[in-house]
């Protein structure tokens, strides 16, 4: 799946992907393991994940385009999980808000990709942002942006 | 056929086409989201179910679950707002709506959402207000509750594209 990324990341000026891409079922999370949701990865506030298409998350009939939904999913947990991978040790994150922005419709029988990263970090709140794709970042499918409330451990939170 | 029966054949009806509407997005059912319906008035259900949970520790219901239950309720109450319209109407438009042609649904443009409280294992209720539909663009609002109402878990104002 290493070789369906080979965007640039001009879109949003998101880091260079580690090696290492293939990633594993969000199994942990019970709805990450309901949609076959991956995290390919995340490092250093930035992640990439993915969700496969299927017939069961299809918003449009006719066409057989992926529902909204998904895509609220998909990029609210890649900022999430961008979040959660910050250098310093962050204990646990809620999304306080997200926009999203739908560029065009996911197209049918493709998997979806996001790509997500926190771009500041305060004491209290972390700001990210995530695009999702299916090949190259620099054709969205759609972008968010999140705010997202941190709680970082005991001994840190003076 | 008399007049309490034609009243009840048409609430029977407008029942066959909100659940003709819901169901035939296949993620509303994945999701497992129902609507009720009161006269016009729409509620939609999130019934409660452990795939909806996105935190096991807490456990919470996946924030992106809540949007897109918000999302969910948008398009659908301006699909049956439309359908609605059609069989006050009735005529030719009314007779195809009952036999389960459905004009083409409103596209998202932009979602914004905000979490006020976390979502609880238990059943989730959402309801939208209309703010305006123009000839190209509706804006809704969407709020999400769980057991009381003066206290959402989740609002979302949107902007959809209606189709021609």
């Amino acid at each position: 799946m290493s070789n369906d990324d080979t965007s640039d990341l001009v879109a949003i000026n998101l880091r260079d992907a580690p090696e290492d891409d293939d990633g594993a079922v969000m199994s942990a999370m019970p709805h990450g393991n309901a949609l076959g949701m991956k995290l390919h990865w995340s490092k250093d506030g930035a992640s990439k994940l993915s969700i496969p298409w299927d017939e069961r998350f299809v918003g449009d009939p006719e066409t057989g385009v992926l529902h909204g939904g998904m895509m609220t999913v998909l990029l609210d947990t890649a900022c999430g999980s961008a979040i959660m991978s910050w250098p310093q040790k962050i204990r646990a994150t809620a999304t306080l808000d997200l926009r999203i922005d739908y560029m065009r419709p996911a197209t049918k029988g493709k998997t979806v990709f996001a790509r997500a990263e926190c771009y500041r970090m305060t004491r209290s709140v972390g700001f990210a942002r995530a695009v999702a794709y299916h090949t190259n970042t620099d054709d969205p499918i759609a972008t968010a942006t999140g705010t997202f409330i941190i709680e970082r451990p005991k001994e840190d939170a003076k | 056929m008399s007049k309490s029966d034609a009243l009840a054949r048409r609430e029977v009806e407008r029942d066959a086409v909100l659940k003709a509407l819901a169901e035939a997005v296949p993620y509303n059912g994945f999701l497992g989201v129902v609507f009720d319906r009161l006269g016009d008035e729409l509620t939609a259900r999130l019934p409660y179910r452990e795939m909806l949970v996105g935190n096991p520790f807490l456990p919470a219901i996946h924030g992106g679950v809540t949007g897109a239950f918000l999302e969910i309720t948008a398009i659908t109450q301006l699909a049956w707002d439309r359908a609605w319209t059609i069989m006050e109407d009735g005529g030719e438009d009314a007779d195809a709506l009952f036999a389960g042609t459905f004009p083409p649904v409103p596209k998202t443009i932009d979602i914004t959402i905000d979490y006020l409280r976390s979502g609880r294992p238990r059943e989730t209720y959402a309801r939208a207000h209309v703010q305006k539909v123009g000839r190209r663009v509706a804006n809704l609002h969407v709020e999400a509750w769980q057991d009381t109402r003066e206290r959402p878990i989740a609002l979302l104002r949107g902007n959809f594209l209606m189709p021609h």
